[in-house]
């Protein structure tokens, strides 16, 4: 699955800012440390702002602080805010009306299969926190043990 | 800093546990899950205490009244389950609730990656349900992310109407 490029940029701007909260950046600033635009980027704060997620500071020097509770938000809660991942339903089966194709047998096993992906990307995302992210991605694409265990068979 | 300072965390001890503690798992366990498994535990720890490669740590918090029980990790090594590297497992972990917020968990999880690296493991492992929010956090922020494994499974009650 790949995120929306304003759920992207949400994520980049808390995780930024969470990293010292008491630093304050402005749109422009965050979009030359991700190579983005400042005006998409403008808008995706305003977003966490209403959220409560970020407080803009007015004036010279002024722009934006993480206000959120590192420890509390996850990765889904800010990914909440922009897009709805796992609309197709749940693995138990499709919360809405089928769409096309999905009340025959193939639809509905095809769905079933989407519900199976979209319940484990909620899951991870929803028990990773800010703060976890922040202290643990040291070792994120670092290749883990895991990879050896995995050629190991 | 000696293990007695006033922070609860800093109170904390890790031990091996003993036979005698398991009456005090079982009762975290049910606590914590709502479900009175004695004999599953019973039988838990007649098969991992003293046992080479299995491991029950016990952490318990020096308080002014004597030391006095605050959770457990269960961990061991499994080897070649379909061709995986032996690999140490985290089979259980509990901490009991008013003494949470402390690191606790974080002790005896670190306390269990060193017996098993000492066992000769270099990877740990464990399998939570996705709906178990508390826990998956917790391993999470201990650095713990998706392995090369994925759980399946299904109703044994299910089968092709050839092999009916």
């Amino acid at each position: 699955m790949r995120l929306q490029k304003a759920t992207l940029f949400g994520l980049y701007s808390i995780l930024e800012l969470a990293r010292d909260p008491e630093r304050q950046l402005s749109a422009t600033d965050i979009a030359r440390i991700y190579g983005i635009s400042a005006n998409h980027l403008a808008k995706v704060l305003r977003d966490l702002g209403r959220a409560g997620l970020v407080v803009s500071v007015r004036g010279a020097g002024g722009g934006y602080k993480f206000s959120g509770n590192a420890r509390r938000t996850t990765l889904l809660d800010v990914i909440n805010i922009f897009e709805d991942i796992g609309a197709t339903g749940n693995a138990g089966g499709n919360a809405g009306p089928p769409g096309d194709g999905e009340g025959t047998d193939i639809g509905a096993a095809l769905l079933q299969v989407q519900g199976e992906i979209d319940d484990i990307a909620r899951a991870t995302f929803g028990s990773i926190t800010i703060a976890t992210l922040l202290r643990t991605m040291q070792w994120y694409g670092a290749g883990a043990a895991s990879d050896t265990a995995a050629a190991g068979e | 800093m000696p293990e007695t300072a006033a922070s609860p965390a800093q109170a904390i001890t890790i031990r091996a546990a003993g036979e005698d503690d398991c009456a005090r798992v079982s009762d975290l366990d049910a606590l914590i899950t709502g479900l009175r498994k004695d004999d599953y535990w019973r039988q838990t720890f007649a098969r991992f205490i003293g046992r080479g490669g299995r491991h029950v740590l016990i952490a318990e918090n020096a308080g002014d009244g004597g030391a006095s029980f605050a959770g457990f990790i269960i961990g061991e090594v499994r080897a070649w389950e379909f061709g995986s590297q032996p690999c140490g497992w985290i089979v259980a972990i509990g901490v009991e609730p008013e003494q949470r917020v402390h690191r606790i968990g974080e002790r005896l999880f670190n306390a269990m990656c060193e017996k098993l690296e000492e066992d000769g493991v270099a990877t740990v492992r464990t399998m939570i349900a996705r709906a178990d929010h508390l826990n998956m956090s917790f391993f999470r922020a201990q650095g713990m992310m998706a392995g090369p494994f994925i759980e399946l499974e299904k109703p044994v009650a299910w089968k092709f109407e050839h092999e009916e």
